[in-house]
């Protein structure tokens, strides 16, 4: 197969592709360049887009004897994943760039150019397993290092973007890729793992929002509408958040007090007790499928985090919807937070959170 | 088989400069030392002066030996514009960036028109006794066009300003004589006409003398500093040597390559810009509607046809063309154009893959934008 291999600089990456180019394929590296100006993102080798990660990914290639490119798709990052990020946050939501980088860039825009550009497939070094079956369909799964396990983040993929992609560390723990990489003399095998945002270089996302968003002062009001508090900027808030509120007035209970919600159009946050926070359900748009349309209504596991702990939950559809309904009450998710269906290893779907019901 | 159009970045080394090459790298000596050794290296070092000035015509004290192109350029322009102790400096819009980058310098740009050629009547204009340095390429590096560098010589010697022409991408390919083209300082390279990449000269006439920009024992002139590099300096005056006695033949081999590269790309839709004013035979730059230029890059690269954007590459990232722009062109078009060049030993065959080539990629190029 002629295949095309995401290589961020990473470890990880450096492994899938060298597995890759061991099985026999005809391989090409790519590195994507998502920023107009390479300095000006994260550098320190932390990272997925800064000038020392195109370097560290193209070494890599050499080692390997491969072809090795930059495909810059810095516009698209930049409308796609860095302007949705800022709005997400404007409207009162919490989004989560990395999965809507994998989503539009990785394999939208990169598989999609790679296809017309002539390759059957992209891998990349995400720790999923892909099951193809029989009948030519193919379900994507858990890793098998749950730890590392990154299925979550490649969750809203559809089954045809998946019957085109590779993931070559499916059956590997963590530090056997760097075993690997050792051996196979890439100077990235101790290469730290990346965690930021790679375009918040400093890692402050609160002064990156407020850099774009203001401080425009809001009132911090109670359930009952009663203002406690003042605050700079509703956009420094996620739900469930109960630290740096710098309330005036004690609750009368005298428990601590948590963000239930963030209400933008009049630039609100209100607050209330823990147990104001548990939400019984969901509803969910922007709903995807990872090897087609579940009807009807079934159990499965909910996890909103890319290392989130799955709960049980009954999932069904309507009007276009995933409604949620949970086992346990679940406490402090946000609207705009991706929703990850799985029963069992497998991933069933997504969705975006669009409301909570208690 | 592979296709190699990528001469404009760096060409092949010469047979004859390589044996030059080699033979040199065992001499013993520094040839700034007084023992017999340093003058058997010192004379081999002023046997290559002699030959490459008289290979441009110029006199053999009018050489500078550099590390290469971009350092001729930055000694011409920035020492040059020290020297002279005045307040401003010119360079055109679609310099290489070692000359260009005197912009950051305070240096101000001279106009080009449409037809990517410097624009000599806004030049008249700007230059003033206030001017230190004007600089012009004789040959630009993207489109191929030859500039009017010998119509800034009136301007600048009527206001005592030092003319400079970056001849880099032009020897070999047009006529380059020092003395006729009456400039002060000319900077080249040897690496664009077949000899080793790491050497380079600036010539600069007796009374010229720009400033050192670097430190040292200022081994060439007081101007430049560094151990002479006589193997270097051997295989550059020899590949020069070669380059301009095939001139009058490459000129019409390489020219005709050219139009045949030319009308074939022309039939696939392409916009030729070299063709849009007199143009060295080497560079074919062509404009491809709907497609990106690194797509196309790509195809071809997986045929084996080495082709190149032509402008300046950070991190892997091509940047849009200053050239295009500075033309008038949008973007879009900037991000659609690649460059075609050739050089001393490019083949028929070649020419013939680089058409299938870009034929067969085009659709795929297209489909993929």
């Amino acid at each position: 197969m002629r295949v095309l291999v995401a290589m961020s600089g990473g470890v990880d990456s450096a492994v899938a592709a060298a597995r890759m180019v061991a099985a026999g394929h005809e391989v090409t590296g790519v590195h994507l360049a998502l920023s107009k100006n390479p300095e000006s993102y994260r550098s320190g080798a932390r990272g997925c887009c800064s000038l020392e990660d195109s370097h560290d990914a193209r070494r890599v290639a050499d080692k390997l004897d491969i072809p090795f490119y930059v495909w810059d798709f810095a516009e698209e990052f930049h409308e796609q994943v860095v302007e949705d990020f800022i709005a997400e946050y404007e409207a009162g939501r919490t989004p989560n760039p990395c999965l809507r980088c994998n989503e539009k860039i990785k394999f939208t825009a990169l598989l999609d150019r790679g296809v017309a550009l002539g390759f059957d497939a992209v891998a990349t070094g995400h720790y999923a397993r892909l099951a193809r079956h029989d009948d030519g369909s193919v379900t994507l799964h858990r890793a098998s290092d749950v730890a590392k396990d990154q299925s979550y983040v490649l969750g809203s993929l559809t089954e045809d973007q998946l019957r085109r992609c590779i993931f070559p560390l499916d059956d590997v723990q963590k530090p056997l890729v760097r075993e690997e990489a050792r051996a196979l003399g890439f100077g990235v095998a101790k290469k730290p793992d990346s965690h930021d945002i790679c375009f918040i270089p400093d890692g402050d996302t609160q002064g990156f929002l407020s850099r774009h968003l203001g401080s425009e002062p809001g009132p911090i009001v109670d359930d009952s509408g009663v203002v406690l508090g003042e605050h700079r900027g509703h956009h420094r808030y996620t739900v469930g958040q109960r630290k740096g509120l710098d309330l005036r007035v004690p609750a009368a209970d005298g428990n601590p007090r948590y963000v239930l919600r963030i209400e933008p159009a009049s630039n609100t946050v209100v607050v209330g007790a823990k147990e104001r926070l548990a939400v019984r359900g969901l509803s969910c748009v922007r709903t995807t499928w990872a090897s087609g349309r579940r009807d009807g209504e079934w159990r499965g596991q909910a996890q909103f985090r890319a290392h989130g702990t799955p709960v049980g939950a009954v999932f069904s559809l309507a009007d276009g919807q995933l409604q949620v309904t949970f086992d346990e009450a679940q406490l402090g998710l946000a609207p705009g937070q991706q929703l990850v269906a799985y029963d069992g290893d497998q991933v069933i779907g997504s969705g975006v959170i669009a409301e909570a019901s208690a | 088989m592979t296709a190699y159009f990528d001469h404009a970045a760096t060409s092949p080394l010469r047979p004859e400069a390589r044996r030059a090459l080699v033979e040199c790298l065992d001499l013993v000596g520094n040839p700034s030392a007084l023992h017999r050794a340093g003058q058997r290296a010192r004379a081999m070092l002023e046997e290559s002066r002699e030959r490459l000035a008289a290979a441009v015509g110029c006199q053999p004290a009018e050489v500078i030996f550099t590390s290469g192109g971009s350092e001729a350029d930055s000694i011409a322009v920035l020492g040059g514009w020290r020297a002279t102790g005045r307040r401003r400096a010119l360079v055109s819009a679609i310099e290489h960036p070692a000359v260009l980058g005197a912009r950051d310098h305070g240096a101000e740009l001279l106009p080009v028109t449409g037809e990517g050629v410097v624009d000599v009547d806004a030049a008249a204009e700007l230059i003033d006794s206030d001017v230190g340095v004007v600089s012009c390429m004789l040959v630009n590096n993207e489109t191929g066009i030859v500039q009017p560098v010998e119509r800034l010589r009136g301007a600048a010697y009527k206001h005592g300003a030092w003319l400079h022409t970056d001849a880099v991408q032009a020897l070999g390919h047009v006529p380059v004589d020092f003395r006729a083209l009456g400039v002060d300082m000319l900077s080249l390279s040897a690496h664009k006409v077949g000899g080793p990449v790491g050497v380079g000269a600036l010539i600069a006439r007796r009374d010229v003398q720009p400033r050192a920009i670097g430190l040292g024992g200022g081994q060439e002139r007081a101007v430049r500093s560094g151990t002479g590099a006589v193997a270097l300096a051997s295989a550059f005056a020899v590949a020069a040597e070669c380059a301009v006695r095939e001139l009058p033949d490459d000129t019409v081999r390489l020219g005709a390559m050219q139009d045949r590269i030319a009308a074939a790309l022309t039939e696939l839709d392409a916009r030729i810009n070299t063709y849009e004013a007199p143009h060295a035979p080497h560079i074919v730059n062509a404009t491809f509607p709907e497609i990106r230029a690194g797509d196309l890059l790509f195809l071809l690269d997986q045929r084996g046809v080495f082709a190149s954007v032509g402008s300046a590459c950070r991190a892997g990232v091509h940047q849009p063309s200053e050239v295009l722009r500075a033309m008038g062109r949008s973007d879009d078009e900037a991000a659609s154009t690649l460059r075609f060049s050739m050089g001393w030993n490019t083949t028929w065959a070649e020419v013939d893959e680089l058409i299938d080539g870009v034929t067969r990629a085009l659709d795929l190029a297209r489909l993929a934008f």
